[in-house]
């Protein structure tokens, strides 16, 4: 079968080939999704200053339901939001917002959620009270006026929900003796991240900062209970038979 | 292959040089209508079309949203609500009518790019290049969908050129595009330098994704008067995909029909303004007439003569 062989040889060049074409595609666009999907790893944390929009998914599950379009900053009737440009800290062409620069200034009718197609912002989110952009924190008490014994007091005047997202705490100041301290003091449970307190510090560093949640919360480990608070689930002691010890205390003996 | 540096001039000689460039034309027009409609609104606040390519709203009513993008965002495990499934219906039936890869010649930004990168390269006689295979984008395609579903994001959205440039352009108007211009550049250089048509002919992802959308696309490309096609090569060197030619201009001794039934052929008419014996029309996948009749007579001789 001598006149076989160049065909044979031909097909097997053939087979080379085609087995070398595939190798170098593959090995090529493999390692370009690989390079891909560390970048996009890398670009998942958001830095501490970039807030999203209300009603923003977790910043996980925003990178896989935001599709960039852009349309909630469209729709934003305050200068607020932007679009991250290539070659910035967040996330190219996703929305956000610096706090300092321009706060969100919590609309009623909430036009970006409204304005998403992909559900990236929750549409269930139908009070901005109920929004989450961040939550502040007063990240320098050596330098807030309030602690100083200023009576300062603008974060607390700025906050759309004054009295409630951030309160006033009366306190003795100890350098002063008799005088007070009013502590602006936020409460997570209200606060909404806008970020209007931050913007408006009247230092030149802000005291009061807005951070994402995940930054600017702790969280106690599951199996700490705090016995006040079980006491009052429960409706009564939860370990019943306890001795209260006898009070030493002067008006007790009256 | 010997480079055909003018492709087109005999064609501007017969025809004029309106007619020899009236899909060209079109085309162009279309593409920056296309990123007008996005401009109408930051520049005059009449909101003709809000958003992006990604996902935008007409008018304030209708929803057009990218289906290959939703698709990622499907893959990183986000179900996209109902604006955005139905944006992409639409955009999916209308490209399933047109042909998928209309986008890529009519709507993208990028093919301008690309387009005149692949004019200088002829202009300056480049040849040769890296070379690979033209499936490479199907794979690339694969990858950007494995890469969604294994990091939760749509990464692909990182340096996707298409809407980064475009981005760029609507949000940036025009001229505070940024570091944008560097994907613009990248792009130019990558298709004029390191390969023939290296984007969007054998690497993109989007054009692969609606190259399969118009799998059963009515508008198409026929090379009906094929007999009077006098082997210039001239749409050959305009394609940027001229392997969708062949089958359709060589095909008669295969019995194979008229219609450029390729996924790749973008629909761009370029070869119908460059052919002078006028071979090419725009027509339904269904015509399968051929000009039995013609003949390159007139124009071989017009040739001879000049």
């Amino acid at each position: 079968m001598v006149s076989d062989k160049p065909i044979e040889r031909s097909r097997v060049n053939n087979r080379r080939r085609f087995l070398a074409d595939t190798a170098r595609i593959t090995c090529g666009v493999a390692i370009f999704g690989l390079a891909l999907g560390l970048y996009s790893k890398q670009g998942r944390s958001l830095p501490a200053t970039a807030l999203r929009p209300p009603g923003a998914l977790s910043e996980e599950d925003f990178l896989g339901a935001c599709v960039r379009c852009g349309q909630c900053v469209r729709d934003c009737p305050y200068p607020t939001l932007g679009l991250a440009e290539l070659g910035g800290e967040v996330t190219v062409g996703t929305p956000f917002f610096t706090a300092r620069e321009a706060p969100c200034e919590m609309c009623e009718d909430i036009p970006c959620i409204a304005a998403c197609p992909t559900g990236a912002l929750d549409p269930g989110v139908t009070d901005i009270d109920d929004a989450r952009m961040g939550l502040a924190v007063l990240v320098d008490e050596e330098n807030c006026l309030a602690f100083l014994g200023l009576r300062c007091e603008v974060c607390y005047r700025v906050c759309p929900l004054i009295g409630k997202a951030i309160t006033l705490e009366h306190q003795r100041n100890p350098r002063a003796g008799m005088l007070a301290r009013f502590l602006p003091t936020v409460h997570s449970d209200r606060c909404t991240g806008c970020g209007k307190c931050e913007e408006t510090c009247v230092l030149d560093e802000a005291a009061i900062k807005v951070f994402p949640i995940e930054l600017a919360k702790g969280k106690r480990g599951s199996h700490y209970r705090l016995g006040w608070g079980e006491k009052q689930k429960a409706g009564k002691p939860r370990v019943s038979g306890i001795i209260e010890p006898p009070s030493r205390r002067p008006e007790a003996r009256l | 292959m010997s480079t055909n540096l003018h492709p087109g001039r005999e064609a501007t000689a017969e025809k004029g040089w309106l007619a020899a460039h009236k899909w060209l034309l079109l085309r162009r027009a279309s593409q920056l209508f296309v990123i007008g409609l996005f401009l109408v609104g930051p520049l005059t606040g009449f909101w003709f079309a809000k958003g992006s390519l990604a996902a935008s709203m007409i008018l304030n009513t209708l929803p057009l949203s990218d289906p290959f993008i939703m698709a990622q965002s499907f893959l990183a495990g986000h179900v996209p609500q109902t604006t955005a499934l139905v944006g992409a219906a639409i955009v999916i039936a209308f490209y399933m009518l047109v042909g998928g890869r209309v986008y890529c010649s009519w709507v993208c930004p990028v093919n301008i790019v690309t387009d005149t990168a692949q004019w200088l390269r002829r202009r300056m006689d480049i040849e040769g290049g890296v070379r690979y295979s033209r499936r490479t984008r199907y794979w690339v395609m694969a990858m950007t969908l494995v890469v969604a579903f294994t990091t939760g994001t749509i990464a692909w959205e990182l340096v996707n050129p298409v809407t980064v440039i475009f981005r760029g352009l609507v949000f940036g108007l025009v001229f505070g595009m940024g570091v944008a211009w560097v994907v613009v550049l990248a792009v130019f250089l990558l298709d004029l330098f390191v390969g023939n048509r290296a984007w969007c002919g054998h690497l993109c992802p989007v054009g692969a994704f609606y190259s399969l959308l118009g799998r059963t696309s009515l508008l198409r490309v026929k090379t009906g008067r094929r007999e009077a096609c006098d082997d210039c090569m001239d749409c050959f060197a305009v394609c940027p995909e001229p392997h969708v030619i062949t089958p359709a201009l060589r095909g008669a001794d295969r019995g194979a029909g008229p219609v450029i039934l390729a996924l790749n052929c973008t629909n761009c008419g370029r070869c119908i303004d460059v052919c002078a014996p006028n071979v090419f029309t725009f027509t339904t996948r269904f015509d399968d007439k051929v000009d039995s009749h013609a003949r390159p007579q007139s124009t071989v001789l017009s040739r001879e003569v000049a």
